[in-house]
């Protein structure tokens, strides 16, 4: 039984920052209909980032807590704006083209950005710094570690503070208009371009936390950590019902779940085929998603 | 002095010339009605002028400023809006807040858009006991209402509505009619595209008649409700099936 709340904990953990990648594909599909294949690799550029940040400030003594404090900060700003330069260079104008010179747009892209990141550090994984010192609280035989701690309570944080910015705000709103209907948004004086390009740095800046917080996680990151990741991400965001963010963030912690319980009952060897098979069955069964649509149609 | 003049307006749908050249005008505190049937280019004409189309050539200018080079979000802000064909209210939101983004324009003042969506609500009761049902969920007359109460929350002074009255049941429509003639007498100039000439005609001051792309009759709207060529071809007979026209 023990074992079943450490595997909990664990899959909860890897939910936590699957969601906050998930996130990214759902809200830049919601308002451009695309699936941003370059976003794991966002989050790969965040975790490169932090690692900078973490190296170079050092982590001894009592520099741990700004050091990462700083690294999660300086990581999602880094991605922020190379999400957000990456759509106004080669995404906004191909908003009137085919969905598909989009779509391979972004196929480029994701390549650019990783064999760029290889070419610039070395094709070796690289160890982050062991910020948070492998500390650990007991409860019982089931282990929680610091990292893990502080990694579920940001993204908790994260998401709430996007929740709220999404559902109250004017712009917020406007947003989730956006993906409604572009020329009645339009309409209302919303300028539709800068919009998208702040959904996209929204996006680019939860995936680049992600990042900080997979490596911390992780302690190994490397150039092509974004592929795998943001597949499983993707999958969480088609689970979710892509565009429902709410659907989002509740499918990338049942995919952490199945990650952690598939590798822990059955074998690690297998988690990448369980979690691909239920993305499979998901777009023949329910292409809506789990929680179905949230977007009711015009009367 | 008119508050809208277009003049020589051409446009293309790809290799088709939806507009040939037309130039019309609106004076301040007119209600100007744009007619003809499916396909004429009524629509393109409205999305044109608010910047969802860009001209091929011609001149479209708004209270001295030249709207041909503007995008749709500065156009609103001059002060032109547009209640689109279908309504086009965002589904999935609240009523109360797609009239939060009609006042999109005030967003850094929010005590404005709660001012003026209190002023909406009393002109429109119905929007009001329905403040929080999803838009998508209201009736065709309520959505048609929350359509033109968004406009009417950026405060437009030229209020442009393409077929407000489409699909409608009949008295729907003479009630969305009577709330756009008491928007002119609140001081707003009114554009409207109709298909429905006979009820467009008893509203209008003017009208301009559309036939592929060209303007073909022009005049007051009563001497255009008594033109033989009028009647023949929109007042008598049936009605044209009220599809979505282009």
């Amino acid at each position: 039984m023990s074992d079943f709340f450490q595997y909990l904990v664990n899959g909860l953990t890897i939910g936590a920052f699957l969601s906050l990648i998930a996130l990214g594909y759902s809200m830049v599909y919601g308002v451009v209909r695309l699936i941003n294949f370059a976003h794991g690799d966002i989050f790969m550029i965040g975790a490169f980032a932090g690692f900078t940040v973490l190296t170079t400030i050092g982590v001894t003594g009592g520099m741990a807590i700004p050091a990462v404090l700083a690294a999660v900060v300086v990581g999602s700003l880094a991605t922020g704006v190379v999400g957000a330069g990456i759509a106004r260079v080669v995404y906004t104008p191909l908003l009137k083209a085919r969905q598909l010179s989009l779509f391979i747009a972004a196929i480029g892209v994701s390549l650019a950005l990783s064999e760029g990141v290889k070419l610039l550090t070395g094709a070796r994984f690289k160890s982050y710094p062991d910020a948070l010192d492998g500390g650990q609280i007991m409860a019982g035989s089931v282990r929680v570690s610091y990292a893990q701690l502080v990694l579920v309570v940001f993204s908790v944080v994260l998401m709430a503070v996007l929740w709220l910015f999404v559902t109250r705000t004017v712009t917020g709103t406007a947003m989730r208009a956006l993906a409604m209907d572009r020329d009645a948004a339009r309409l209302q004086g919303i300028n539709v371009e800068r919009l998208i390009l702040m959904t996209f740095l929204i996006g680019s800046v939860l995936a680049g936390a992600a990042g900080v917080m997979y490596g911390l996680y992780y302690t190994q990151i490397s150039f092509g950590m974004g592929f795998l990741i943001g597949l499983r991400a993707f999958t969480a965001a088609v689970l979710g019902g892509i565009g429902n963010l709410p659907g989002t963030m509740a499918a990338g912690v049942l995919i952490g779940l199945i990650q952690s319980f598939a590798a822990g009952y059955i074998s690690s060897r297998w988690t990448d085929v369980i979690i691909f098979g239920v993305l499979i069955a998901v777009l023949a069964f329910r292409p809506s998603g789990l929680f179905g649509e949230r977007v009711v149609e015009r009367a | 002095m008119s508050l809208l003049e277009v003049s020589e307006l051409t446009s293309r749908h790809g290799q088709i010339e939806a507009l040939s050249g037309i130039s019309f005008d609106v004076g301040s505190g007119e209600i100007v009605a744009l007619l003809g049937s499916n396909g004429a280019g009524k629509t393109t004409t409205l999305r044109t002028i608010t910047g969802l189309h860009r001209a091929k050539s011609g001149r479209i200018v708004f209270d001295g400023e030249d709207l041909s080079r503007l995008g749709a979000h500065r156009i609103v802000a001059l002060g032109l809006g547009h209640v689109p064909e279908g309504r086009r209210v965002f589904p999935a939101l609240t009523v109360a807040e797609n009239l939060l983004l009609g006042g999109y324009l005030k967003r850094r003042e929010r005590h404005v858009i709660n001012e003026r969506r209190e002023e909406i609500y009393e002109t429109f009761p119905r929007l009001g006991e329905r403040r929080s049902q999803l838009a998508g969920l209201l009736s065709g007359g309520e959505q048609q209402m929350l359509a033109i109460g968004r406009a009417l929350m950026h405060r437009p002074r030229l209020l442009a509505l393409d077929e407000p009255t489409m699909g409608l049941a009949p008295q729907t429509a003479r009630q969305v009619l009577e709330i756009i003639r008491r928007i002119r007498d609140g001081g707003t100039t009114i554009l409207i595209v109709e298909q429905n000439a006979h009820q467009a005609l008893r509203l209008a001051d003017r009208a301009y008649v559309l036939e592929s792309g060209r303007i073909v009759l022009s005049g007051p709207a009563a001497e255009l409700a008594a033109d033989p060529r009028v009647k023949a071809a929109y007042l008598g007979g049936d009605p044209a099936p009220r599809t979505s026209t282009g």
